[in-house]
């Protein structure tokens, strides 16, 4: 930390940051980047030789014959239903899941993330309608903020998600398989933190807004829609991103307990029934861009909302 | 007991059922909104344990006489009756499942992500490198690591511990970071004035102010960690722990059990979130965010 050492010198330059060129940006923020990731990519590799060596040595090397050190590395990087597949199987595994296969194959990741992604979305939508309906209900009547709010708040602190299976089996006893519990799921981890932050993000106005709002006559309505819910935005996205990681996880984990046979959660659990170790890896690879997708998504929406705001963003 | 049953169940049946259940209906409303108008400390509070004291009694009254199946939804009184029957396997559960993979996993993992916050301290390179791979993580679900924690160190409560330890180090590294980054310029330059070492600058000024980010994410942690460890005991588990018990009754159809295990858990959550609150106050009871209260 350049500047705590320094400070003196720190306060001599003022817009010392100012002006840089695109390359200079790239080697303050993305070169730091690429170095981790890289490190990260190069203990994977060391990981696969290490974990994979006493398997190699067992199951394809002869060891009465004698082997080199580099034979049994190649042994290590291209085993089948390795203890942790090199980076490059996976990839190639999930290069070809990708183009060998039809969308609507089991054998293509893109078909399960179809199904988990489309659960989740339908989750996310009505959780995230009854987190905004909730919170201006809420808002607006002492009686419910009082005697609710304590306990969506306590919920935080809870691990809702083991929930879960309870509503599997509730649902199914009612008849509803498929999407709808996974969707139900979804829904309600999206629903506690988006009515948490919708909450005080109604009621952030300050007083002096509020008093303006009221000497200008204005209904309930207009300063719900006019001041409480604009205020209210920069809290909300923050719990969106949130809502749909919780999200995607609990339309993976429905997937495990139902025998289900699609879904990127049922992925991972026949992979490790068969003991198909490439597969759950490219499977968790999968689950972890379709997440990055989702909060990307709802980032987007953000900035393209919040951009129209000026200041806030 | 069947006798108990019986009446319930006559209770049910009877014509007057229902007028009644309007009229407690009304009244539980009626004493909400009362208690809700209530001024003082701990009129909020109070109003919610009233909201939930009514709708444990609906709950009851209503499963009971409607004669409810059980699978669909036990009543209070037999997830109790159920806690008490199945206490010494409830009890394993939680040692299984919060005595050693949780709290082992989140003492890790919330130690490895401090301890590594504090080493890169000093290199903004790799602080730069470091902290967009970390905040990334949170959009990933890191849970299904699960079934590879599970190939890797056995189906006993290490590999629960391995995924708790991976789902709180980079919260923890994230916001140690932060909170490294939040004493005031005045107090830094303080500290510069008096020639302090980097070391002592860190101990006497930097580490104190962190402590509200830190706490944060023990508190946030607390709660993850017991979300990894019970779905990680959906993926595959020895014969008890939380989340064990609560997939296998589950497919049992044993609710009321079900419902016991997620008692324990949802106690031990915000039990926790209590205990670190109280930690809290005593540690950090001169920073602004808690002198206030």
């Amino acid at each position: 930390m350049a500047e705590i050492d320094t400070p003196v010198l720190a306060l001599g330059r003022p817009g010392a940051r100012t002006q840089k060129t695109p390359l200079q940006r790239f080697r303050h923020n993305g070169l730091p980047v690429v170095v981790v990731l890289l490190t990260v990519l190069l203990a994977w590799y060391m990981a696969a030789w290490r974990l994979n060596a006493p398997g190699a040595i067992e199951r394809v090397l002869d060891s009465d014959a004698g082997y080199t050190q580099r034979e049994l590395f190649e042994a290590t990087m291209t085993m089948e239903r390795p203890l942790m597949p090199a980076p490059h199987q996976v990839a190639i595994d999930f290069y070809e899941s990708l183009t060998e296969w039809p969308v609507d194959n089991p054998r293509n990741l893109l078909y399960h993330v179809a199904v988990t992604g489309q659960s989740t979305l339908i989750g996310f939508v009505m959780g995230t309608a009854l987190g905004l309906l909730l919170s201006i209900l809420i808002v607006h009547s002492r009686t419910l903020d009082r005697a609710l709010m304590p306990w969506i708040v306590a919920s935080q602190t809870v691990p809702v998600l083991a929930i879960a299976p309870i509503v599997l089996v509730i649902l199914g006893t009612l008849g509803f398989s498929g999407v709808a519990p996974k969707a139900v799921i979804a829904m309600y981890l999206c629903f506690f933190p988006v009515t948490v932050a919708m909450v005080a993000g109604l009621r952030s106005p300050q007083t002096i807004e509020t008093e303006m709002m009221h000497t200008y006559a204005a209904s309930r309505w207009q300063s719900l829609w006019l001041l409480r819910m604009p205020a209210a935005l920069p809290f909300l996205f923050p719990a969106l991103r949130v809502g749909v990681a919780a999200g995607l996880v609990g339309a993976m984990v429905a997937e495990l307990p139902t025998g289900a046979v699609a879904g990127l959660g049922a992925r991972l659990l026949t992979g490790s029934y068969y003991g198909q170790t490439t597969q759950i890896w490219s499977a968790l690879v999968m689950s972890a861009l379709l997440g990055l997708t989702l909060t990307a998504s709802v980032a987007l929406v953000e900035r393209m909302v919040l951009r129209n705001r000026g200041g806030v963003a | 007991m069947s006798d108990v049953v019986n009446a319930w169940l006559q209770a049910g049946a009877s014509p007057l059922f229902w007028p009644a259940i309007v009229l407690l209906a009304a009244l539980a409303g009626f004493s909400i909104v009362r208690t809700a108008a209530l001024e003082g400390r701990w009129a909020g509070s109070f109003t919610a344990a009233v909201f939930g004291l009514w709708v444990l009694f609906f709950w009851e009254v209503l499963v009971r006489c409607l004669d409810v199946s059980r699978v669909f939804l036990p009543a209070p009184s037999f997830v109790l009756a159920s806690m008490a029957e199945h206490a010494p396997k409830l009890w394993g559960d939680f040692v299984q499942t919060v005595g050693k993979a949780v709290l082992i996993g989140w003492a890790l993992g919330c130690g490895l992500g401090f301890c590594v916050a504090v080493a890169i301290d000093r290199m903004p390179f790799l602080q730069r490198g470091l902290l967009p791979v970390a905040s990334l993580t949170s959009a990933i679900p890191l849970v299904a690591v699960a079934p590879i924690a599970v190939m890797w160190f056995g189906f006993e409560w290490p590999s629960k511990a391995a995924v708790v330890v991976l789902m709180t180090f980079f919260p923890m590294l994230v916001s140690t970071l932060a909170g490294l980054k939040a004493a005031g310029k005045l107090e830094r330059e303080l500290m510069y004035s008096y020639a302090a070492s980097y070391s002592r600058t860190l101990v006497a000024l930097r580490l104190p102010s962190a402590l509200p980010h830190i706490f944060n994410a023990l508190k946030v942690n607390a709660t993850l960690a017991l979300i990894g460890a019970i779905v990680a005991e959906f993926f595959g588990s020895p014969t008890s722990g939380l989340g064990f018990r609560i997939s296998t009754e589950a497919a049992r159809m044993n609710m009321p059990l079900v419902w016991g295990a997620i008692v324990v858990a949802a106690v031990t959550g915000s039990g926790a979130y209590a205990l670190l609150v109280a930690l809290e106050r005593r540690a950090a009871f001169w920073h602004p965010s808690i002198r206030g209260k």
